[in-house]
């Protein structure tokens, strides 16, 4: 009797965790299913060449590359903000702070992570956008440029926290030799430590641009939704997510072409994330073990 | 100045500019809480609480949605915690070091990184056509559920990984069953940590708008749901709705529903900080 409990609870707990399974096979399942579908349509050579994003106008154009270059111009401002200071902050927490300081901080950054997004999108469009303005009196209202930087700093605790349990990881004889020799902290930390830390700051950094691509309300809000092809971060554009959300919240038919541009966009912002965090647990599992 | 000195200089200056880093950050949520705060306070009252949303800005309260974010957390919190935390115990306690085991790992890692958004694809699809749910609450739970299983999993593991192995070495001393050594001594033994990440998780699906709106909650609901099958809005896609329009009476009204959101999300995140402090000093 109680070996066919313990056998039916294991096969419970089990099913569980294949949940998980069945839901990576699913995402890829209607992402693909909706996808093929769409690319019987829409000549996969035109999504991925035409400089032209417009399915939801009479002339029907259905190139990716400006919603691409939209998501990649707000990631890379987000990124250019997040890296410099989360990356101080880290070596500063591990290298310098004292360590009550550290203790206090570190929660407090991480409350930056737990902002709902749509507040920060708040944020890009009624605070940031009009300060911008009263420097660069060019600046469209809805622009890559605000929504970017508020992205940065919304992503600063994914580097710092990953990149300082990294830094810190590596062991203190390292740090006590170069001391030894006469190093100022400043030389330790970027010649020894940060060197020996550097596959975990690199997967926090891997993490970080995986989250600003996906990112969602914060360009939704602040960076407009008119796809073009451009690099310009003082124009409004339109990113793969904030597509997505423009379509939900309009009228568009199940089973229309329009309906599958949302799973179009999806599964390349899939991919993209997809590549990202594998590459990021690999190198993870690849280096885990060093310092232990 | 010898290079001695330069380095000293340095190092200095690179201490100073990492305090202004780590505080940079703080003082921008502060400066932007209270611009909230100033924008949105005067505006809430117990009627902005208890009122429909409206066409006129001045009367519209978020009754509706928080009722909505009520039944999403609710629910999401009846689904996703038993499933979660029961495959969190699977992979530590019941699953061999095998290439199945593995493949479960790095399926799991890969969905913590997946962007929210692909979840309302998949809830669209799954959950309001082919289950045929519609833009429920029930459908909208399923799809946050899935979202925060990886963030309860993986909090659940790292609990029960903390517990020392003395503990289940003595309950299978005395004869207790593996089930029974789990449900007697490790779950409670590491309850403290599976709540810390139970919260968390709980305070993201609070926030969570993008995998709502692709789902097909809605802005305008004229009534708070009665059951999981009716339709719903929740507080941040109120106040998306609330962002988008010019006026700016809808403005100030946006500001003091995030007041209320940022309230609740403060609170979920004190009170997991909390048992996590409680919880950490518990095998020391």
């Amino acid at each position: 009797m109680r070996k066919i409990k313990e056998f039916v609870i294991e096969q419970s707990l089990l099913t569980s965790a294949l949940i998980t399974i069945a839901v990576t096979f699913g995402i890829v399942a209607v992402l693909g299913f909706e996808a093929v579908i769409f690319f019987s349509e829409v000549s996969i050579i035109d999504f991925f060449t035409d400089t032209q994003w417009t399915p939801l106008f009479t002339d029907k154009h259905y190139g990716i590359l400006p919603l691409l270059s939209g998501t990649l111009l707000t990631s890379f401002i987000a990124i250019s903000v997040a890296l410099p200071v989360g990356l101080s902050i880290s070596i500063y927490l591990s290298e310098y702070a004292p360590t009550s300081f550290r203790k206090t901080i570190k929660p407090l950054l991480e409350l930056l992570a737990a902002v709902p997004t749509v507040v920060y999108g708040f944020f890009a469009l009624i605070v940031v956008t009009p300060f911008l303005q009263s420097i660069y009196p060019n600046l469209s209202g809805f622009n890559a440029l605000s929504a970017g930087i508020v992205m940065g700093i919304m992503i600063i605790p994914f580097v710092s926290s990953i990149s300082e349990d990294a830094l810190h990881a590596v062991p203190h004889s390292l740090r006590e030799a170069s001391f030894g020799m006469g190093s100022t902290r400043l030389q330790t930390a970027f010649k020894v430590v940060v060197p020996a830390a550097s596959s975990g700051i690199i997967v926090s950094i891997i993490l970080a641009i995986s989250r600003a691509i996906g990112e969602t309300m914060i360009v939704a809000i602040a960076a407009g939704q008119q796809p073009r092809l451009t690099l310009d971060p003082t124009v409004p554009v339109e990113t793969i997510t904030a597509y997505i959300v423009q379509v939900s919240l309009g009228d568009v038919q199940h089973g229309s072409i329009e309906y599958r541009t949302i799973f179009a966009a999806g599964i390349t912002l899939f991919a993209f994330t997809f590549l990202l965090n594998t590459i990021s647990y690999r190198i993870r599992k690849k280096y885990q073990a060093r310092y232990e | 100045m010898n290079s001695i000195q330069k380095n000293r200089l340095l190092d200095n200056a690179f201490k100073y500019w990492g305090i202004f880093c780590t505080i940079i950050g703080l003082v921008l949520l502060v400066v932007f809480i209270g611009d909230i705060l100033i924008d949105g306070l005067s505006r809430i009252d117990w009627s902005f609480i208890t009122n429909l949303p409206s066409r006129k800005a001045e009367k519209s309260g978020i009754y509706t949605a928080l009722m909505g974010s009520i039944w999403i957390l609710l629910l999401t919190s009846l689904i996703a915690i038993p499933i979660g935390v029961a495959a969190g115990i699977y992979l530590e306690e019941y699953s061999k070091k095998n290439k199945f085991s593995g493949l479960l790992e790095i399926n799991i890692s890969n969905l913590a990184g997946v962007p929210s958004i692909i979840y309302g694809l998949l809830g669209l699809e799954v959950f309001v056509r082919i289950m045929n749910l519609g833009a429920s609450v029930l459908a909208g739970s399923l799809t946050l559920s899935l979202l925060i299983l990886p963030i309860i999993i993986v909090a659940t593991r790292e609990a029960i990984k903390a517990v020392p192995k003395s503990i289940s070495d003595a309950s299978y001393a005395l004869g207790a069953s593996k089930w029974q050594t789990i449900w007697n001594q490790i779950l409670p033994a590491s309850s403290g940590g599976i709540l810390t990440g139970v919260i968390l998780a709980l305070s993201r699906a609070v926030g969570e708008t993008a995998p709502l709106i692709v789902v097909g909650a809605l802005a305008y609901v004229p009534f708070a749901p009665s059951t999981p099958m009716d339709e719903f809005s929740v507080l941040p896609i109120q106040i998306f709705n609330w962002i988008s329009r010019p006026q700016h009476g809808f403005i100030e009204n946006a500001a003091a529903a995030i007041i209320i959101l940022l309230l609740i999300t403060f609170i979920m995140n004190g009170i997991a900080v909390y048992f996590r402090n409680k919880w950490q000093n518990k095998w020391k």
